[in-house]
């Protein structure tokens, strides 16, 4: 961060070597037609200038050669230029199996993380070198959108869904954290900075200001919402079992089904008669308004960490095995086909 | 290029209604009576329906607009010589940025060479004496205007902070300016634009000359046509994008906000599904004023005619179906972003085709370098710079780095600025003999090209650099390492004020000084060169016949060959 006249930004995750050669590559394609074109236009006004009233030039009416030439090229580097950046995008967009989570959300004007482990912070996000980190995120108002310029990493930020990113950093250093979507007065205003550490000394960091981890919180709100008297552990309840359930496919009483991923969970709390699982009446109420972005998100992580009991074994989709069917309570069920 | 014929003086007659020319009788006609001087006062301003003077109404409004989005371009520059926002507040900041956008994109850009131009010269070039539909085009003006009220009405009662993309929820809910009201502007102003494109489009078909057959077809007419295609497709999109954004605003039906039951996301659908086609609204006639230009200041025929004028239906084509590449990163799928990229690239093709054909046109050509050709050089090239780092946008994995940074607002400056506003002061110098009857003073001419061109570069280069060092758009603050990189773009920012006011200045001058330029004053081709200047009301005297190909320069028995 220091002041002077930079002209290339600091390279500090996997990705932003990636990216910098296809934009290195970009320059000399841009370079190379840029002085082809001004050559061109140069030689041909020095030496084709008008050096007399009325001199009328001879006609060339074209030439099928040339316009094949100038089509064909630009169109293969073109095309080559997308295979490399898609490429590229779908390395960003691919978020590695084992990467430690993050949650993310955007508020006018201001960035709240929290670590798995409980820590929270504001403006700032500390990340160890050499680990994927992902980030899941959402906005309690309007769009904003999560920029590290020396990761090369943004992903907007929408209220309502939960958007992911994910990054590698590579180097120590505290980086500029911006908001890249326009989000109202202060806009400018909502930066903050990422600390990237050494495994150890995040391991230190971690080690202080934790407060209760996302899912124990999570199993708070669980309780003082009242959300067990009817998701309970003992099939009795009015409303599904929840152990087991992240990650599953569940069945709808429309007949579809679907995956019962943070974005689903997210919804069935602020807008639970959307998807109602088969055999159930859409009788829970709303929770909008009555839990915060990050209460939500701290829910999920509480259902994410209740494994099904006894079993690792992940039921085959429509199979009747799904643990939210079994364990519901008979009273309001339909019989199973 | 075309001989006179004595027949029948009005061969094509404008379908449906009777020509209402206020204007006394036509003949005979003296050198001296023009357009301009047929009849004073105003009301023969404000109910003419004669294309030509219908121009100059638009040429007076859109150069007000255009001082006005340029005073808060310089209000914009001036704030970020500093980091620290200093000048003025952040909400003050916000609503320039958002009116400089909307004022420039919506009431100047779109409207800007189609209206003025493209209504002067496209029924002189086809050899006709009106468009099809001469009421319709004097109420597309007044429609223009009505719209520019509502959203000067907006801008003097306390503006409007949303960015000119108007982004949900944001500008539905969150938003406490005139949203609305701004809206109800562009929407209005939408139909002056959709009336100009529908005018020109039966004009080209119905109107020509016997003879000018489409493969004769003057190309900055071709150009105009791929144009009103985008505006008459396009155009009814944003029209009800923004009637949903204000139904949302004012009645809370959910439409795009989540917290209502919306999806934001549709709406970055639906508006960039007319904005970006809408870029090539206004680059499209730069284009066709540009393959004029070359040809006239060359004094050659255009190299590769039928690449250049399908490369123009093509990029209104393909241009509808690239839309979504501004939303790599808001959430749209993988798979979307994949066949936007891949789309976003075959764009560029025909835009290159463009310019190697602009190019080859001087090989061997009696190239003059008066101020239009200063102009279409500047464009060749800046357009090339503008078009190139659309393929750093287009590059899926590098678009995440640099989308909402200065590298974008580089890039799209590049294209509207270097590119549409090089080809609009081009022309407008290239055909001011025409339109006035004098020629401006080609030394200032020469000055204020070079300077808007060293300006330009000056300003917008550097952005570039800002952006893929992070630099987002719309910061009013900004770190204190980009300061460096800012203060160039402000210093070049008031050298190009400097070269927009000249033309403003010996423009003026030369309407009443200027000396008289005579019907051809470039030695130029093509049907506009032939009748005087100014013309007169009805264009031309005896309907003209062509009898062979546009702009053949050399030897007049060529002719005989094609």
């Amino acid at each position: 961060m220091s002041s002077g006249f930079p002209l290339f930004p600091a390279q500090a995750s996997t990705v932003a070597g990636r990216v910098d050669a296809l934009y290195f590559f970009l320059i000399a394609i841009s370079g190379f037609f840029s002085l082809l074109i001004a050559t061109l236009l140069v030689v041909f006004v020095v030496r084709y200038r008008r050096r007399r009233a009325g001199e009328l030039p001879q006609p060339i009416h074209g030439s099928l050669a040339l316009e094949l030439t100038w089509t064909i090229i630009p169109l293969i580097i073109a095309l080559g230029t997308f295979v490399w950046g898609a490429d590229v995008f779908v390395y960003e967009r691919r978020v590695p199996p084992g990467a430690m989570e993050v949650y993310v959300v955007g508020k006018r004007w201001m960035w709240k993380t929290q670590h798995m482990t409980g820590q929270r912070e504001i403006n700032e996000l500390h990340v160890p070198i050499g680990v994927p980190v992902k980030l899941t995120m959402t906005s309690e108002d309007v769009i904003h959108s999560f920029f590290i310029p020396a990761f090369r990493t943004k992903q907007d930020v929408l209220p309502g869904r939960y958007s992911t990113a994910w990054f590698e950093a590579t180097t120590t250093g505290t980086y500029h954290l911006f908001c890249a979507e326009y989000c109202g007065t202060k806009h400018s205003q909502m930066i903050g900075s990422i600390h990237v550490m050494e495994p150890a000394a995040f391991q230190t960091w971690l080690a202080g200001g934790a407060t209760g981890s996302p899912a124990q919180e999570g199993e708070k709100l669980f309780q003082s919402l009242a959300c067990i008297t009817c998701h309970r552990a003992d099939s009795q309840g009015r409303g599904p079992r929840l152990d087991g359930l992240f990650g599953r496919t569940v069945r709808l009483s429309t007949g579809e089904t679907i995956v019962a991923d943070a974005d689903y969970i997210r919804e069935s709390i602020l807008n639970p008669t959307a998807k109602v699982v088969e055999g159930y009446q859409p009788i829970m109420p709303t929770f909008q308004g009555l839990v915060s972005e990050e209460g939500v998100m701290q829910l999920i992580a509480y259902i994410q960490s209740l494994q099904a009991p006894g079993a690792e074994v992940v039921a085959p989709p429509g199979a009747g095995g799904i643990k939210l069917e079994e364990g519901a309570s008979p009273a309001p069920r339909k019989p199973k086909p | 290029m075309s001989t006179h014929t004595g027949g029948t003086p009005e061969p094509y007659g404008r379908p449906g209604a009777p020509p209402p020319p206020p204007e006394p009788p036509p003949q005979p006609l003296r050198e001296s009576v023009n357009y301009l001087n047929v009849s004073y006062g105003v009301k023969s301003w404000l109910l003419t329906t004669d294309h030509k003077r219908i121009a100059l109404l638009y040429l007076a409004s859109i150069t007000v607009m255009f001082a006005i989005g340029g005073v808060f371009a310089t209000l914009i520059r001036l704030e970020l010589i500093t980091p620290q926002g200093d000048m003025v507040q952040s909400e003050t900041y916000n609503k320039l940025f958002t009116m400089h956008g909307v004022v420039m994109v919506f009431f100047f850009l779109i409207p800007s060479i189609p209206a003025t131009l493209g209504n002067f010269l496209i029924p002189i070039m086809i050899g006709a004496k009106d468009l099809a539909f001469p009421r319709i085009n004097l109420l597309s003006w007044y429609i223009y205007m009505l719209g520019a009220s509502f959203t000067m009405y907006a801008m003097v009662t306390g503006g409007v902070d949303t960015g000119w993309t108007f982004y949900v929820p944001y500008s539905t809910h969150y938003s406490n300016t005139h949203v609305i009201a701004t809206g109800l502007g562009i929407f209005i102003t939408g139909f002056s634009s959709i009336l100009t494109g529908l005018n020109f489009i039966v004009t080209t078909h119905k109107m020509r000359a016997p003879g000018l057959t489409w493969s004769r077809l003057p190309l900055f007419v071709w150009a105009h046509y791929a144009t009103s295609l985008i505006m008459i497709l396009g155009t009814p999109v944003i029209a009800v994008t923004i009637l949903m954004v204000a139904l949302e605003r004012g009645l809370h039906l959910g439409i795009f906000d989540p917290a209502l039951g919306g999806d934001p996301i549709l709406f970055q659908h639906l508006f960039w599904f007319y904005s970006h086609p809408a870029v090539y609204i206004m680059i499209l006639p730069a284009m066709g004023v540009i393959s004029e230009l070359v040809q006239g200041m060359s004094r050659k025929r255009v190299f590769g005619y039928n690449f250049i004028a399908v490369s123009s239906l093509a990029i209104a084509i393909l241009g509808f179906l690239v839309w979504g590449h501004h939303m790599f990163v808001s959430g749209q799928s993988t798979y979307a972003g994949l066949v936007f990229s891949g789309l976003s690239y075959l764009v560029a093709i025909p835009s290159a085709i463009k310019v190697f054909n602009w190019t080859a046109t001087l090989y061997k050509a009696s190239i003059s370098l008066d101020t239009p050709m200063l102009y279409a050089i500047g464009f060749i090239g800046l357009f090339t710079i503008g078009g190139l780092t659309g393929l750093f946008l287009a590059a899926l994995g590098l678009n995440v780095h640099v989308t909402d940074t200065y590298f974008v607002v580089a890039h799209f400056h590049y294209i509207m600025v270097g590119g549409a506003i090089m080809g609009y002061l081009g022309g407008l110098h290239y055909w001011w003999p025409k339109i006035s009857g004098r020629l401006y003073p080609e030394g200032w001419g020469r000055v204020a090209a070079i300077i808007i061109f060293v300006g330009f570069n000056l300003t917008f280069f550097p952005q570039f650099i800002l952006g893929y060092l992070g630099m987002p758009r719309r910061y009013h603050y900004y770190p204190e390492e980009f300061q460096i990189l800012h203060v160039m773009s402000s210093a070049g920012a008031s050298i190009l004020a400097v070269g927009y006011l000249l033309p403003l200045a010996y423009l003026a001058w030369s309407m009443r000084y200027g000396r008289r330029a005579g019907p051809n004053p470039w030695d130029a081709r093509g049907l506009e060169w032939e009748i005087a200047s100014p013309p007169p009301t009805e264009n031309f005297l005896v309907q003209p016949v062509v009898t062979d190909k546009t702009y053949e320069y050399g030897a007049e028995e060529d002719a005989a060959i094609v």
